[in-house]
């Protein structure tokens, strides 16, 4: 089984759900694709279960967060079919002041470690996920640090004042 | 005579057949010279310490022969590293199962102050969580560095009292920190 070209992916998944999934990119030959959070279970299950396409492995998911962009917080899966050696990204963006997605445990059993570190970074709410709690961080923490209007510097530091430097 | 070099005698008063000090003195001397550290080694400043216990720093020749990762019989914990947030608890557990008397020194940038990593998941300095004895500067310290903290410790330990659990200060301190 060779690669399938890029261009096959965009028929495949325009035939298949007809103007919900649009072209992001197609960076270094690897294609992006985005969709609504009323498609993505459905995108990820076709893509995952097309006898032709078969992206059975879930390398990874993750989000960005873009505070100027209207939808700022983005959801990104990034899917490996290992019987063609094919990856495709499809990202899922997302209002700031609502951010649940549905769950891809139901598709991946992998999935879970990566939701969980994705509501930990980025606050993102997987819903129907098993357990849903921070993996990496404190228990007792209350934000999400990569998100961009987190200060990444702990405020109790007084010993890195401009003044203390001559500035 | 030998070229061994031993410790010097605390001050005290000394006739034909007999000497005496103060007990302080004795028992401080006795401590600081069998020094028994707990490492706490989570980074670089660990690699560090274990140069500084190897054939050509040899820590032991302080006394510190036994270096156990056991709360047990220790006297001086030792933080080398950086502490995150999330182990802050586990050492602040190691300190609070340490007996009396017990001294705590922060090696290097990190455990000192949190370093460069000035960010969310690190724990900006150790003292945050228990009180520290001796700091010993930099990124990393060279083994120098540590013995010379080292040696900052036992001069504490010789000068203090043998009672020092019931001084007000030293309470007034471990209370600062929530512990009893």
């Amino acid at each position: 089984m060779s690669k399938i070209a890029n261009e096959v992916l965009i028929i495949k998944l325009g035939d298949q759900f007809a103007g919900q999934v649009t072209e992001l990119s197609q960076d270094y030959g690897m294609l992006s694709v985005e969709t609504g959070v009323e498609q993505i279970s459905e995108v990820l299950a076709y893509l995952k279960n097309d006898p032709e396409l078969k992206f059975i492995f879930l390398t990874d998911i993750t989000a960005v967060h873009y505070p100027e962009l209207e939808k700022p917080i983005g959801v990104i899966y990034h899917l490996h079919s290992l019987t063609t050696n094919t990856r495709i990204r499809v990202k899922v963006f997302l209002a700031g002041d609502n951010v649940h997605i549905p769950t891809a445990t139901t598709l991946w059993n992998g999935a879970n470690w990566m939701e969980r570190e994705t509501y930990d970074f980025f606050g993102v709410i997987f819903d129907g996920h098993p357990d849903l709690r921070r993996i990496l961080n404190v228990d007792d923490m209350t934000v999400f640090p990569m998100r961009k209007e987190f200060p990444l510097e702990d405020p109790n530091r007084i010993d890195k004042k401009d003044y203390f430097f001559g500035r | 005579m030998s070229d061994i070099q031993l410790v010097d005698a605390p001050a005290g008063l000394e006739g034909s057949g007999f000497f005496a000090t103060a007990l302080d003195k004795a028992v401080g001397l006795a401590r600081a010279n069998s020094l028994w550290p707990l490492p706490f080694a989570t980074s670089c400043c660990g690699i560090e310490f274990m140069a500084t216990m190897a054939s050509h720093y040899d820590l032991s020749r302080f006394g510190a022969e036994r270096l156990s990762f056991s709360p047990r019989q220790a006297d001086l914990l030792m933080v080398m590293g950086t502490i995150s947030k999330k182990m802050g608890p586990v050492l602040r557990q190691v300190y609070l199962q340490m007996a009396e008397p017990r001294w705590v020194m922060a090696v290097g940038a990190c455990a000192s102050s949190g370093g460069i990593f000035d960010t969310y998941s690190v724990l900006q300095g150790i003292d945050e969580v228990i009180p520290v004895d001796v700091y010993v500067p930099g990124c990393p310290p060279r083994p120098e560095a540590i013995i010379d903290g080292f040696m900052a410790i036992q001069e504490l330990v010789k000068t203090e009292t043998g009672r020092r659990r019931e001084e007000p200060k030293y309470q007034a301190l471990l209370a600062q920190y929530g512990i009893q």
